[in-house]
């Protein structure tokens, strides 16, 4: 139960703000050393632990065309494309990337999307867009909320698009792990065929809130018209 | 055949020369912490290759990784300012190649499907031309190389290491949240050696009380969603509540059906992986990545989804899996 201490730390840690990378480092060494781990072992666990989850990293290879494309102007052109499609609002635009990455992930498609292949050259940029051509003029807090929304969009759509696939790590850790712990035998399709209505609550649930995400922004747009409208005229006196 | 580990060498590749593009910016308020702290990124990346094969000590890499985390937690790390097209300039350049620009950004994701379709039929000489262990990176790699090279060729940047310019003000942008999904990970593995799910497996199977099945689903689940809260990643909580309550209670017990208690119990995961920063690269690098004043904005974005979906895997499970 000691090692519970760790866990602690790490809500602490999250909760008071510190770096991140200081609570996680932190927080291992100490679980580590109550869990009865020398130095060595646990410096060894760090270097492992490096090499085998290089994986996660690997999004920083598409930055390079991320970045040449938006010195040419893509984030621009992206949301001169979305601003001539006048029924086209920020909350539509999500709903339409959710439904793509959510069916794509189904089949298998994950690498099709990402948040640095696809939410920050495109969707974001579409999003706001969208909202530029409904307002004239997008104030940072919208902004802000567009970003949270888009990136919301592609992990909601992968993570309950992905286990409709049976080929997907998630599924296979599942049979793994229950066919050799407890001698079962379960086919992958069994698996996804049941991840399909939470599939369909998960677009129904998240799709919902995005259609409400327009009328969210609308109020704070007239918010933030009304405090301009008052700073302005406080100047003039 | 491309292997996994030539992918790996590419992004060190990367993390290097970007380094080098820190270390040559004099007016770089944080020169050297921040080429020390890139540099050093990379070359973990490329020493790790002997990890993985087991001809090199990982406490070597161990310590270089502390390291980093040293120099991206004591300020040493930070970002320069730089020159990059402006407002009116990017105007221009949209008005100039229009939807030209979306060529290159659907290359990336058309070349990487298409290899990964192929792959099982790109085999030459008997073996598999990508690494069959890991085709979605291989070809997410061999995809963004031919995006950059499409790019150079539609827009015909006067300097053409422009791709390489740009993405260092992007990833300095990100910048320490970029190691954090691999501390994380690091982070789990400790957590599993040291014995933390099998105490949280206990204390969730003390809370249960005997004999209710709405209880031993709600157990499941809310621990699936909170043990998937502290971890990051559902992977690391599923097997440890499913030994604590999924497969003896609900299972055994109360004789559900396992493919759905499984299935579902997972989702309920995954409904943790929405709200927590340690899911880092789901929820904590996109926020950087989109320079989101809040880093937390993500995550508030989700939450919402992810409460309501939770009560409906309660549901579907309590009533889809028991006859």
């Amino acid at each position: 139960m000691l090692v519970l201490i760790g866990v602690l730390l790490v809500i602490v840690g999250f909760a008071i703000r510190l770096n991140p990378l200081i609570v996680v480092t932190v927080a291992g060494i100490v679980t580590a050393l109550l869990g009865g781990m020398n130095p060595a072992q646990i410096l060894e666990s760090f270097g492992t632990g490096f090499a085998s989850s290089r994986s996660v990293t690997i999004f920083v290879a598409v930055l390079p065309v991320v970045g040449i494309i938006e010195f040419f102007g893509l984030q621009e052109q992206a949301k001169t494309l979305i601003g001539r499609l006048a029924k086209l609002t920020a909350g539509r635009v999500l709903i339409g990337y959710l439904a793509v990455r959510q069916i794509t992930a189904a089949v298998g498609l994950t690498s099709i999307g990402g948040h640095a292949q696809t939410v920050r050259p495109l969707v974001f940029p579409m999003a706001e867009g969208a909202a530029l051509r409904r307002y004239g003029h997008v104030p940072e807090k919208i902004s802000e909320k567009i970003k949270g929304h888009a990136a919301g969009a592609d992990n909601v759509g992968v993570f309950f698009g992905e286990d409709v696939f049976v080929a997907v790590g998630s599924i296979l850790l599942i049979t793994t792990f229950v066919d050799t712990t407890y001698h079962l035998h379960l086919e992958p399709l069994q698996l996804a065929l049941w991840a399909i209505p939470t599939a369909i609550a998960a677009f129904l649930i998240h799709g919902f809130r995005l259609l409400r995400l327009d009328k969210q922004l609308d109020k704070e747009y007239r918010e933030f018209e009304l405090t301009a409208q008052k700073e302005t005229a406080g100047e003039a006196k | 055949m491309i292997n996994v580990e030539a992918v790996y060498w590419l992004v060190g590749i990367l993390f290097v020369a970007w380094a080098s593009l820190i270390a040559a910016d004099t007016n770089h308020p944080r020169r050297w912490g921040s080429s020390a702290f890139w540099g050093l990124l990379g070359l973990c990346f490329f020493y790790s290759t002997w990890v993985q094969a087991g001809t090199a000590p990982a406490w070597i890499l161990g310590v270089a990784v502390l390291v980093l985390v040293v120099l991206a937690s004591t300020g040493l790390l930070g970002h320069g300012k730089h020159r990059t097209s402006t407002g009116p300039e990017r105007e221009a350049y949209a008005k100039r190649f229009g939807n030209k620009l979306f060529i290159p950004a659907l290359t990336l994701p058309l070349v990487t499907v298409i290899l990964v379709l192929a792959a099982p039929v790109l085999v030459i000489g008997g073996t598999p031309l990508l690494d069959p262990k890991n085709t979605t990176l291989v070809a997410l790699a061999i995809g963004a190389v031919a995006a950059v090279v499409v790019a150079l060729v539609i827009l015909k940047p006067k300097n053409p290491a422009t791709p390489l310019f740009e993405s260092r003000r992007i990833l300095e942008s990100i910048g320490w949240a970029a190691l954090l999904p691999q501390m994380l990970t690091t982070l789990g593995i400790l957590f599993t050696k040291a014995g933390v799910g099998t105490a949280v497996g206990t204390l969730a199977s003390g809370l249960l009380p005997k004999g209710s099945l709405i209880a031993g689903v709600l157990v499941y689940c809310i621990g699936m969603f909170l043990f998937t809260v502290l971890m990051g990643n559902g992977f690391a909580a599923f097997p440890i509540m499913t030994a604590a309550i999924g497969w003896p209670v609900l299972v055994q017990t109360f004789h559900g059906d396992p493919a759905i208690i499984f299935a579902i119990g997972m989702l309920a995961g995954f409904c943790g992986t929405l709200c927590t920063p340690m899911a880092a690269n789901f929820n904590l690098v996109p926020s950087a990545l989109l320079e989101m004043k809040n880093k937390y904005g993500v995550i508030t974005a989700q939450v919402g989804t992810a409460i309501p979906l939770l009560a409906v895997n309660i549901v579907l499970m309590y009533f889809l899996a028991f006859h």
